[in-house]
């Protein structure tokens, strides 16, 4: 009669066996995971505290915070100034449905079987910024104009982002074809464009687009402010859109070149129907990322005197009528951005395994 | 196809750059075509330019620019605001993004003359000063020697403090901030002995501090600052609107004309107040206005009194004496020349 | 089939259409284009300036200067030129920079091991570090590491006091500083010797290696020569060094060397946020050496440190090297941000302080951009030289 086999020495299964595997398996490791409990423990308490059990959440003023926690109530009383800017209260319907259209064309994105989840994202592309165009400035269809020195917040930090990022693109794209041209002079062109652009910190460049540009242009002719941001950071992001891009045309195999010639195509054609929609699919995950750090990179922007999220939090915590609410100010933009960026870190991340199973050969 | 899309949107941009039509009609009429003055000042400074809870601007400075708007539009509300920063300020007037520049700017001889702007008057008198720590047991700037100084960047504060030190042969170490925020923040964390900027700062920046009592203002002034607006040179009907409308402020108060009374007023039978108020006389016309623009600065923005109790008086978190910015007949030298 | 018989047995082919003319026509036209755009920029620019009454020229370099400055790395005072202040606010850019790479890369090296530990615990707090960091933006970092550190050190008078050598206050951390006396030569000269031999010996070993399979220590008696020799000179000599020991003068600390909180915030955060992202580079470029590489080196009887540091990094360094540049230049590019503590760096003294002082801005922002250029081209150019020397030689 066989024996039943026996089962494993109890130190080497359940939750014994994993932390003897993981937690100590040599003395150093035992060092280590007794060092990071002890360090985990000594900043979690405080920090709860801090932020919630010591914390005020409800009140009227600033003599209601008196514990030794964050003053949440000051975020509270503020957050439709850190939303919207100087943003009309009556017309911030507008920006709301921007903020639903920006979430129905986004977030089936991370639902992988939500159907025709791709057309909800080229609406992104294409009709949002549309409806945007025509929502957020006003000024058509009876609609009432709202100048953009009266935009700002949230909603500042993400159009700067949003049109940032979209305009770049076929700017890119164009710098990309450019540097990879036969003809020399286009990628001089090309290359010169793109290092220059890449090889400055954004404060110059915003620095000039909002100082100098007028200098630039000729008499009469002006933009507004924030326009002027904005094409300061669509020409610097076209450059660092133009690299990713140019990733993803050197990812496409020889042969799919080769192919669109011998098929008689021409370079405009082969380009647009072969191999643009193959480079560009394969660069999503990048021009994820890019986004995400010239969503972070927005921030800059209260250096020339635009409110973004950060420029409105810290124009009011000058306000004598609040004491030290600095830190809940900054921890507040903090998460923000975090919650922003991290969503979208997973999605790219997550983007990236797929087309990286699908090209393996 | 596309080669030549590309070209003409090429063609057409660089068309775009150089086509140059000159500007039109005068600062006056554009203004009225638009519907709105706008102001540029500063992003926050407390009692000068600051947005509150609503999101609109208050302080001096905005209300100094609502004066113009009521001038010309009869409604304060026609204004609009640009934040701007110490750097672009003149750029941003010089370019006409802007129509006045109500942005705490220090009149100068350079910037009068070599920018192509003009000093319309002054709203307020201001002069450099020190807030110092109570600990460090000083009581005038001359026992400063070898302190750490925290300035916030602007333009003539930083000369000021190193023309100051220099001439009374001490050594300082200045810590240049872009914001007034974190100059505070700084200054409160202790990285400063002391803190420089203009007087009326020091109060507004004092009164941030944790314990406001742990910081004392020295009695020296070591600079001039007189603030005012500022318009584009060479449009001198839109120099002249701007510049009496704070000047109509200054003689209502002089004259006794509140936001209050101005209706009663206007059944005056005193000449200079019949005259201010546009009930005789054309002053408006003169200026390009309506008759009554004087009535309506003061009804919807105040005289120049309250505009300053209002934003930086005692009773508001500034809590500054009138001092020099008193009418000439109470002892300061804010003085107007007369409606006539 | 060649284009002459073509030509021959066919119409000529129109000139727009010979791809040799199109391009040609191309690239004249845009040369045409870019230089008509610059063109009318350089006018736009100069009526611009000469109607709002702005001068031209780099004459004001030479004015003087008249505002202060805190750090300084080499003699400076309100009375030099504002050319002056270019070079101060250029060495103050490369000091934080270079300090940032150092810290970073190590800093970055360590967490991106840690994130592939066998350790649950730490792999996982090397992971909350990575995606915690990394999703903040860099700007709200440094106003954090300014304000809040600078809020718990003590006052100059209540300085905290390291064997009367050192002290630590809100105005920064500050060491004795070394003064050279006459026969410093020596202890230099023996440094300069050290350091040679060195990197001769390194090469001699490597090739012995290669030749014979023998490990030489070479780090080991590299870092015995490198301090040791030098060490000799100095006490062969009599110690040639006097020290400058900071004291309390007024209200703060005179003498020595001052390490200013605004650099170190900067210093910190820069390294910090540099480095969430150096890890995962780290973290991608070891993942990418196969897994029989480990195998084979732990078959050959190798531990798994030696493992890591002979076989994975030399072959992790390759997929390595290319990302870690566009992080270095990142980190220079971002070092930018001191102008908002108020450290004394290229944007905040040259392009903020004398910008305002003077009005050049088309002059001084131009200098600028020229010198971010060269710095980021040099970086580039030094880090193709090693990714040349670490590349694959296939033969």
């Amino acid at each position: 009669m066989p024996r039943p086999s026996e089962l494993p020495p109890i130190k080497e299964i359940g939750a014994i066996g994993w932390m003897r595997k993981h937690l100590f398996s040599s003395w150093y490791n035992t060092v280590l995971t007794l060092v990071s409990v002890y360090l985990i423990v000594t900043l979690i308490g405080p920090l709860l505290n801090w932020v919630v059990f010591e914390a005020t959440f409800a009140g009227s003023s600033s003599s209601d915070c008196k514990g030794e926690g964050a003053c949440w109530l000051f975020i509270g009383q503020r957050l439709n100034f850190f939303i919207y800017g100087f943003y009309p209260d009556a017309l911030q319907w507008r920006v709301d449905v921007m903020f639903g259209l920006l979430a129905v064309a986004f977030a089936p994105q991370f639902m992988e079987r939500f159907p025709a989840r791709k057309y909800f994202g080229l609406f992104g592309m294409t009709g949002l910024p549309l409806i945007g165009y025509f929502l957020i400035p006003g000024g058509w269809f009876g609609l009432e104009e709202v100048q953009s020195s009266k935009w700002g917040g949230l909603m500042l930090t993400l159009i700067l982002a949003y049109v940032g990022i979209l305009a770049a693109l076929p700017l890119g794209t164009v710098l990309a074809l450019g540097r990879r041209s036969d003809m020399p002079v286009i990628r001089g062109i090309c290359v010169v464009f793109i290092e220059v652009w890449r090889a400055v910190p954004l404060i110059t460049v915003l620095f000039m687009a909002s100082v100098m540009l007028p200098l630039f242009l000729p008499e009469g002719m002006n933009f507004e402010k924030l326009m002027r941001a904005l094409i300061g950071i669509i020409l610097w992001q076209s450059a660092y859109m133009a690299e990713v891009v140019r990733g993803g045309l050197q990812a496409i195999p020889k042969g799919q070149y080769e192919a669109a010639s011998a098929l008689g195509l021409g370079y405009w054609k082969k380009m647009g129907l072969i191999v643009l929609p193959q480079a560009l699919t394969l660069v999503i995950p990048g021009i994820v990322n890019t986004f995400i750090a010239l969503f972070k990179d927005t921030t800059l922007v209260l250096i020339i005197g635009l409110f973004d999220i950060l420029g409105a939090v810290q124009s009011t915590i000058t306000d004598p009528a609040w004491q030290n609410v600095a830190i809940e100010g900054y921890v507040f933009v903090a998460f923000c951005f975090w919650v922003f960026c991290f969503g979208m870190s997973r999605y790219s991340q997550n983007l990236e395994r797929k087309l990286d199973t699908g090209h393996k050969t | 196809m596309k080669k030549r899309t590309s070209l003409a949107a090429i063609t057409a941009l660089t068309g775009a750059m150089l086509a140059s039509n000159a500007m039109a009609a005068t600062t006056l009429e554009s203004v009225k075509e638009k519907g709105h003055v706008q102001c540029g000042v500063t992003s926050g400074l407390p009692g000068f330019s600051q947005p509150d809870e609503k999101g609109s601007w208050t302080g001096i400075d905005v209300d100094t620019c609502r004066a113009v708007a009521a001038a010309v539009f009869g409604s304060g509300q026609s204004a609009e605001f640009t934040p701007l920063t110490a750097k672009e300020r003149f750029t941003a007037l010089q370019s006409g993004e802007i129509d006045v520049l109500t942005r705490n700017t220090t009149w100068t001889l350079t910037r009068d003359t070599s920018l192509g702007l003009n000093f319309t008057g002054v709203n307020y008198y201001d002069g450099q000063g020190f807030l110092v720590n109570k600990k460090l047991g000083v009581d005038m700037a001359s026992q400063l020697d070898g302190a750490t100084v925290c300035i916030q960047a602007g333009t003539t504060t930083e000369l000021n403090l190193a023309d100051y030190f220099r001439t009374k042969g001490m050594k300082f170490n200045p810590i240049v901030f872009d914001t007034s925020e974190q100059t505070v923040q700084g200054f409160a964390a202790g990285r400063c002995d002391m803190l420089t900027s203009d007087r009326s700062q020091l109060a507004a920046l004092r009164s941030k501090l944790n314990d406001p009592s742990s910081a004392k203002i020295l009695p020296e002034t070591i600079s001039k600052e007189p603030l005012g607006p500022v318009v584009r040179q060479g449009d001198d009907q839109w120099f002249n609107v701007v510049k009496w409308a704070l000047f109509v402020q200054i003689n209502a108060e002089e004259l006794g004309i509140t936001q209050a009374n101005v209706d009663d007023m206007k059944k005056s039978d005193n000449p200079s107040i019949q005259r201010l108020l546009g009930t005789t006389g054309d002053m408006g016309e003169k200026l390009g206005l309506s008759a009554d623009f004087g009535y309506n600065i003061i009804k919807q923005v105040g005289n120049y009194g309250e505009m300053y109790n209002r934003n930086v008086g005692p009773g508001t978190p500034l809590d500054l004496e009138r001092g020099i910015n008193a009418l000439w007949t109470e002892g300061g030298i804010m003085y107007a020349p007369p409606v006539r | 089939m060649t284009n002459s018989k073509m030509n021959v047995e066919h119409p000529r082919s129109r000139p727009w259409n010979d791809p040799k003319v199109r391009t040609l026509a191309f690239q004249t036209i845009a040369i045409a284009a870019v230089f008509w755009f610059g063109w009318a920029l350089f006018q736009n620019t100069l009526n611009n300036m000469e109607s709002r009454g702005i001068s031209t020229g780099f004459g004001f370099l030479d004015q003087s200067a008249g505002f202060g400055i805190i750090m300084s790395l080499i003699p400076y005072d309100a009375t030099m030129s504002y050319g002056r202040t270019f070079w101060v606010g250029l060495l103050n850019t490369l000091l934080v920079s270079a300090m940032g790479v150092v810290t970073a890369t190590v800093l970055g090296f360590i967490i991106g091991v840690a994130r592939l530990s066998s350790n649950w615990v730490v792999s996982k707090l090397a992971l909350v570090y990575v995606e915690t960091i990394r999703n903040i933006p860099l700007l709200l970092q440094i106003f954090f590491w300014y304000f809040a550190v600078l809020r718990s050190l003590p006052s100059p008078r209540m300085s905290v006091d390291m064997g009367g050598l050192v002290f630590l206050n809100n105005r920064g951390l500050y060491l004795p500083d070394p003064i050279a006396e006459p026969g410093f030569g020596w202890v230099t000269a023996a440094a300069v010797i050290a350091i040679t031999a060195t990197v001769v010996m390194q090469r001699w070993a490597k090739k012995r290696q290669l030749k014979t399979g023998q490990l030489f220590p070479s780090f080991r008696v590299g870092l015995a020569v490198v301090v040791g020799l030098p060490l000799l000179a100095y006490l062969a000599t009599g110690g040639p060094v006097s020290w400058e020991i900071p004291a309390l003068q007024g209200f703060n600390f005179g003498g020595g060397i001052t390490i200013i909180p605004e650099l170190a915030a900067l210093w910190v955060a820069l390294s910090l946020y540099t480095a969430s992202f150096i890890a995962e580079i780290v973290r991608s470029g070891i993942l990418s050496v196969s897994h029989g590489q480990t195998e084979a080196a732990g078959a050959l009887g190798l531990r798994s440190g030696l493992t890591l540091r002979l076989v994975v990094i030399p072959q992790a360094m390759r997929v390595i090297i290319p990302p870690l540049t566009s992080q270095y230049l990142n980190l220079v590019k971002n070092s930018s941000l001191a102008t908002a503590i108020g450290y004394p760096d290229l944007v905040a003294v040259f392009m903020g302080t004398t910008l305002n002082q003077t009005g050049q801005a088309v002059e001084v922002v131009a200098i600028t951009m020229a010198v971010y250029l060269t710095i980021s081209l040099v970086i580039s150019f030094f880090m193709n030289i090693y990714n040349r020397a670490v590349a694959l030689q296939e033969r």
